[in-house]
């Protein structure tokens, strides 16, 4: 197995969170939430991937033909269905922030200090 | 078996009806259909904790049994008594919650309740799970209701950024989990706690065993507001509504140490090493240094709501000392800290809230001396404060005297002192309050310039009759001496005792689990013999302590050691900048040093 997939998933990662840390707009910001999140969907089928295996649907292939691994792709569905839904909500937000404050810059909403 | 399912579907699809018959149902109805939904889930992981008090029981989604040698292809949920009772404790609180909101948000909409439902559903899950996947499914359907909740209220600022601030940290904590998932399942092939747990016991704890747990552990520590994935915390419980703060406080903060607690012995503890003392040392430090910057913070703010919420962070760093221990005993003391203290808490905010809704300001300065009438929100306010500041035999004295012992006993000489200015501290803001807004004591302050930002919960109409004051003060006094007697109790200590040996036991749960069969010759450990005079000299040490803190507050504001805290109370508050990059920026911080710090106490 190669190590290139677990390297892309690492630097996807660390580009993310560097993105999150030096961004100053709320749109920015949420799509590089889903840069990071990217990286577990590389990570997870990086995991199940055989080398000379075909797609995990075993209707219509001869039963010894090797399968990558169902199980991280399912993984890899469910993660996409929670992102979705994070990223959806926090766009909503960040739409609704623009829309009462005319602003997206993160800054410019800060909380009272106390 | 089937009530463990029936637990977490019961709220779902009441949510599912809420939200279809949405603007046509009225009110009432709406609000009879989210309490009744929520005290049957009351009742259902009441019968579970009963039927599982002996032993785990499994319930195996579609009956995929696992096959002989221990290979699970199906999802369980596998119920323990302290899961259970966590539950059982999630869905008292969402209930206490509901009958709080039905009066307290008097523009409340049908899909405030469904929200609040779902977030029960995925806390009752996240105690029955025996899934490692599933426990991430069920954190986030917790979580994304959750960072709604917070926004509710979205014509604020304040709102907006908390629940950007909450959504954006906890997400990073929700992929170190899901990419620490990945990495075990590569390591063991298996998602199933026992079958992770079978399959790591006997290796020595590598680099990619402390990763992956280092990853697992930190989304929970995000949840849980470990110092530095905090940051979040206080912004959006001042701009949550306050049924959802009594959530949040209640019960998010003890469910992310159950989530922790279960990983950590269900799945981890087998590996060499992962038990080892410096794991605990490590842990340790990171909890009582959450203790007490919570503390600190929790004794300069002077809202309410603000002050409350580094109040939570101070118990979530002292529930984390109590881990540390890796023991059961330690881990008992967790239990009925996080029990007595999430009661306490919520009742605490419910009071606030009514101090809001009469008198329209969470701040201490702004209701000086004009407490007098609400004698009932001030009497909750005063009890929670002296329970805060530990006085015995209250709830949360019972447990922090376990911590105590635990830690002690494990050569820990540091943690009861440090515990004691803990207490001090926070139950003295508390305290010190009480005394500014009821008794009109010490200096009347300028008007605080920012309360009118932070005063959100205004804009409702006031609540009128007697039956409106009723279901405001019935929870909120319910929670209050439910968490107060926990610890009068002894029975309730034996029993969470009895139900952390049970978590605790790895070899136990995973043969219930893949042989669906008890091991033979399993000994729960003994109940501690506690509370024992160390205790109550430390209980009395914090007492003095807080109405000391509280005296100096109010008397003598500018005495040095005030000055010296207000010092450095304003460095730990310009740490607390309100950028959001900056939160997360902190928080990959702590990912990285706390793996460092597990990686070479492990291996």
């Amino acid at each position: 197995m190669s190590v290139y997939p677990y390297i892309v998933a690492g630097w996807m990662m660390v580009v993310g969170l560097f993105g999150i840390g030096r961004s100053r707009n709320l749109i920015h910001m949420i799509l590089c939430l889903s840069v990071v999140q990217s990286s577990t969907y590389v990570l997870l089928l990086a995991v199940g991937f055989r080398r000379d295996a075909t797609a995990p649907v075993f209707q219509g292939i001869a039963p010894w033909r090797r399968a990558v691994d169902p199980i991280v792709q399912a993984l890899t569905l469910t993660d996409v269905v929670v992102e979705a839904t994070v990223v959806a909500l926090m766009l909503a937000l960040a739409v609704d922030a623009h829309k009462r404050f005319g602003t997206l810059d993160p800054q410019d909403l800060r909380p009272q200090r106390g | 078996m089937a009530l463990a399912p029936l637990a977490i579907a019961v709220p779902i699809i009441a949510a599912c009806l809420l939200v279809m018959g949405d603007s046509l149902t009225p009110r009432a109805l709406a609000n009879a259909v989210a309490i009744g939904t929520a005290s049957a889930t009351v009742v259902l992981c009441a019968l579970l904790l009963g039927q599982v008090w002996h032993g785990t029981e499994v319930f195996w989604m579609g009956g995929w049994h696992p096959r002989e040698g221990g290979v699970a292809v199906g999802i369980d949920l596998a119920v323990d008594p302290l899961g259970a009772g966590s539950a059982t404790f999630a869905a008292a609180v969402a209930t206490a919650a509901l009958v709080y909101s039905s009066r307290y948000l008097e523009a409340v909409a049908p899909m405030f309740q469904a929200l609040m439902l779902v977030m029960l559903a995925g806390m009752v899950g996240l105690c029955l799970t025996g899934d490692l996947f599933n426990l991430f499914v069920f954190f986030e359907l917790l979580s994304v209701p959750a960072y709604a909740l917070t926004a509710y209220r979205i014509e604020h600022g304040g709102p907006l950024q908390g629940g950007l601030g909450f959504a954006l940290v906890n997400s990073i904590g929700s992929f170190l989990v899901v990419s620490g998932i990945g990495l075990v399942y590569g390591r063991t092939g298996a998602l199933n706690l026992a079958q992770i747990g079978d399959a790591l016991a006997g290796h020595p704890a590598d680099g990619l065993v402390v990763v992956a747990f280092t990853l697992i552990a930190c989304g929970f520590l995000v949840k849980a507001a470990i110092v530095p994935f905090h940051f979040w915390l206080a912004d959006a419980y001042a701009a949550a509504p306050v049924p959802v703060c009594i959530l949040f406080s209640g019960v998010m903060v003890e469910l992310a140490m159950l989530g922790l607690a279960r990983v950590l012995w269900t799945a981890f503890s087998g590996a060499e090493g992962m038990l080892a003392d410096g794991v605990g040392d490590v842990l340790a430090v990171v909890g009582l240094g959450t203790a007490l910057l919570g503390a600190v913070m929790t004794f300069l703010q002077h809202r309410l709501k603000r002050m409350l919420a580094f109040a939570t962070i101070a118990h979530s760093g002292m529930l984390l000392t109590g881990i540390a221990v890796l023991d059961a005993h330690g881990l008992g003391g967790v239990a009925m800290l996080g029990l007595a203290n999430g009661m306490v808490t919520a009742s605490l905010f419910m009071a606030v809230g009514i101090l809001s809704r009469r008198l329209g300001s969470i701040s201490e300065r702004g209701l000086h001396g004009r407490g007098g009438r609400e004698r009932v929100a001030g009497g909750v306010l005063l009890l929670g404060g002296l329970a805060l500041a530990s006085v015995p035999p209250l709830g949360i004295f019972a447990g922090k005297a376990l911590v105590e012992e635990a830690a002690t006993a494990r050569g820990w000489g540091v943690a009861p002192a440090l515990f004691l200015v803990v207490s001090a501290l926070t139950g003295g803001a508390v305290l010190r309050a009480v005394a500014r807004i009821f008794l009109g004591v010490g200096q009347r302050a300028e008007r605080d310039p920012l309360e009118q930002d932070e005063e959100g919960e205004t804009g409702e109409h006031e609540p009128s009759g007697a039956a409106s004051v009723l279901l405001l003060e019935v929870p909120m006094i319910a929670l209050l001496v439910a968490g107060l007697a926990a610890g009068a109790i002894p029975e309730v200590r034996h029993a969470v005792e009895h139900a952390a040996g049970q978590l605790v036991d790895r070899h136990a749960y995973a043969s219930q689990v893949l042989e669906g069969r008890a091991p033979p010759g399993t000994t729960a450990p003994p109940p501690s013999t506690g509370p024992y005079t160390s205790s109550y000299l430390y209980a009395i040490g914090s007492l003095v302590g807080a109405l000391a803190c509280a005296a100096a507050a109010l008397f003598m504001p500018r005495t040095r050691p005030l000055a010296v805290l207000a010092r450095g109370g304003d460095l730990v508050r310009r740490w607390h900048t309100g950028h959001l990059g900056d939160y997360a920026t902190w928080a990959v911080v702590g990912v990285v040093a706390l793996g460092w710090a597990l990686a070479a106490a492990a291996t």
